[in-house]
């Protein structure tokens, strides 16, 4: 009997990502492009996740993210909490909370003990506290997003981004440049406002350990400090937030041939 | 009403009327008042007064989609945005005077209830003020305590019957009681007919499609003094009571397949419906089972009090949920869950009622914590639409779907 395989693309507003599984749920292909719906990004993951794992086809897919519902190849669509849900456990099956920020959305999801989606909040409609909020930042600030992290490290406590809106923040973050703030400052300032805006979507759930981050913001480093920091608790972070949901589908994909 | 009218027809064909009649009584020199949704509107057509509601007009100016020019015109006249779309609606009507929604003539008299909302106070001051025409208040304070108070059944009585003596003097007639007990009498049925209909979605199927509460909520508003009003509900019951008896459920075959949608799951809506995405939120809900049964809407309008008893008419017009204490907040909702077999709850954040917004995560928390159904909270707005987005709906409506087949154990 031949190898059985399974795909979860999970297409947000900003990234794609896909990840293969075998028939033992171990990753045999990933790929992630930062591009999302509405781009060539969803097809070039999934090639790339194919060439990777060096097969042509598989079993079952699952569509998981903001593109899902475009994505007519899915044996199956489902959420982004349920699959971020579903990766993270799987990953550190210890876990109970996930925090999920990504390009668009910040989520805190609880997770019941086998895997499932117990409660989750989500923030309302506005980019305060998501990744498009740092792409604004480090566009302010002239540095690439992935350098933000690196940048705050060098910071001091002290600037505070108060704003809610995110417009209103790039102003704020442009008035505090223009007061000669350092931008090391400004950077550490704009995570701590994404870390106090996790605190009070967290408030409605509640944060019971252990704690995952999940999502493309999470790859920053000083993001996850910010965040331990606001809530008091210990944060776990993946070794591949980015693709958790994507994985979390694959292994959706996997359910649907039990 | 034509003989063997469904009650569908009935409703557009009542509708359409209300409309219409309003400008004729404007026409023939008669006094128009317009009044909030759940108002003693039994004083209004005890003295012959034609009310029509803004509130009403201005969710079927949303439901048109025509919303955004009213409210760009409001904002354009300096209203913020922040303020209730419904009052940039109508303040905005109030000078265009013209909408493909039908018509209401200007008003003569502004007759305001506090029930339903606390602000209301200021849009309709705004409108008395700049039409320079009377305004009575019915200013009913919220009922921090479990019960309406004795205290407040009096204060709310003493303007029942203050507002009799000022009709009386605005009219020069005299108000006749006979009159006003058979409009009591007519409203009450009305009310018990409304709430009936409503409760045949207890059945499993349910043979009512909630979002219908929607659309026959209109003349509940517009109509609840009348004869006609009173025989749309009572026929809408017998056809819900007679699909129930058939164990027929919500939605009618699909017309290309042949296939009857089944009722995978029922919720409820709490807050005001999201008119100018009726239909995005109706199928999106029916796309993945899911009939939205009830919503706290059948208990506003059953406003139930014996004939001639004026304190239990100022009690009724006190008790909306909405100006009734967080207990009774929750336990209406629980209540809700129980009785209709919930399996979810559907809230929407209205970015426009700060009243219904303000205990919206409190009350989710409580009755979840108390019945263990799942819910959502969807940002949205009454009418403005902006403040909506389709996609963020269906992400956070298909979570839904995930948690209660979770919590079912499917």
């Amino acid at each position: 009997m031949t190898e059985k395989y399974y795909l979860g693309i999970d297409i947000g507003s900003s990234s794609s990502k896909a990840v293969i599984i075998d028939g033992d749920a171990k990753i045999v292909g990933e790929k992630i492009i930062n591009l999302g719906t509405g781009s060539r990004g969803p097809a070039e993951v999934i090639l790339g996740a194919f060439e990777q794992a060096g097969i042509t086809e598989v079993s079952k897919t699952v569509a998981t993210g903001y593109g899902r519902i475009q994505f007519k190849d899915a044996d199956k669509q489902m959420t982004e909490i349920s699959c971020h849900a579903k990766g993270v456990k799987h990953l550190v099956p210890t876990a109970q909370t996930v925090i999920d920020i990504g390009g668009q959305d910040a989520k805190v999801i609880r997770i019941a003990p086998d895997g499932k989606v117990d409660n989750f909040v989500m923030n309302d409609k506005c980019a305060a506290g998501t990744g498009r909020f740092l792409e604004v930042m480090a566009r302010v600030l002239d540095v690439k997003i992935s350098e933000l992290s690196d940048l705050a490290e060098k910071g001091q406590s002290g600037v505070t981004i108060s704003s809610t809106c995110t417009v209103f923040a790039e102003s704020e973050t442009i008035s505090q440049l223009s007061g000669g703030s350092k931008i090391e400052d400004i950077a550490l300032g704009s995570h701590k406002s994404i870390a106090e805006k996790i605190v009070g979507l967290a408030g409605r759930v509640g944060l019971v350990d252990d704690i995952v981050m999940s999502g493309g913001v999470a790859l920053n480093a000083s993001v996850v400090k910010a965040v331990e920091e606001a809530t008091g608790h210990k944060i776990i972070r993946v070794p591949d937030p980015q693709g958790a949901g994507a994985l979390g589908a694959a292994l959706y994909a996997r359910d649907l041939d039990k | 009403m034509e003989a063997n009218m469904t009650s569908k027809e009935m409703l557009n064909s009542l509708l359409a009327a209300h409309y219409e009649n309003a400008e004729k009584a404007h026409e023939e020199g008669k006094l128009v008042a317009w009044c909030t949704s759940i108002s003693p509107q039994e004083l209004l057509e005890t003295m012959g007064i034609y009310a029509v509601y803004p509130e009403n007009h201005a969710a079927a100016i949303g439901a048109r989609k025509q919303a955004p020019d009213f409210i760009n015109y409001s904002e354009s006249n300096g209203y913020s945005v922040d303020l209730c779309s419904y009052a940039r609606v109508n303040l905005a009507y109030m000078d265009i005077l013209q909408s493909e929604a039908g018509n209401i003539p200007k008003p003569d008299l502004i007759w305001c209830c506090s029930n339903i909302c606390n602000t209301v106070l200021k849009w309709y001051e705004d409108i008395a003020k700049e039409l320079d025409i009377p305004m009575i208040v019915f200013d009913t304070p919220f009922n921090h305590s479990y019960e309406v108070t004795d205290q407040n059944v009096q204060y709310i009585k003493g303007q029942l019957l203050e507002a009799i003596d000022k009709l009386e003097e605005i009219t020069g007639k005299k108000f006749d009681y006979d009159k006003f007990h058979e409009i009591m009498d007519i409203s009450r049925e009305t009310s018990i007919w409304w709430k009936k209909a409503s409760l045949t979605a207890r059945a499993k199927p349910s043979p009512l499609d909630g979002f219908e509460l929607f659309n026959y909520m209109a003349t509940i508003v517009c109509m609840r003094g009348t004869k006609e009003g009173r025989d749309l509900y009572k026929l809408w019951y017998e056809e819900l009571t007679e699909k129930a008896e058939k164990g027929l459920g919500p939605w009618k075959a699909n017309k290309e397949t042949g296939i009857i949608p089944e009722e995978k799951y029922r919720v409820m809506w709490d807050g005001i419906a999201c008119w100018p995405y009726l239909g995005v939120t109706y199928k999106t809900l029916k796309k993945y089972g899911i009939n939205m049964v009830t919503s706290t809407y059948p208990d506003s309008w059953y406003i139930v009090y014996e004939t001639g008893d004026l304190d239990g008419m100022a009690k009724c017009y006190s008790s909306n949920y909405v100006n009734r204490s967080l207990d009774f907040g929750i336990n209406n909702v629980v209540n809700i869950v129980n009785d209709f077999s919930l399996d979810g709850i559907v809230f929407h954040s209205n970015r426009s009622c700060k009243l219904m917004d303000f205990r919206q995560f409190e009350v989710q928390r409580q009755v979840e914590a108390r019945t263990g159904v799942p819910s959502i909270i969807f940002d949205g707005d009454q009418t403005d639409p902006r403040a909506f987005n389709e996609a963020q709906f269906e992400t956070r409506v298909q979570a839904l779907v995930e948690m209660m087949e979770a919590r079912k154990g499917k």
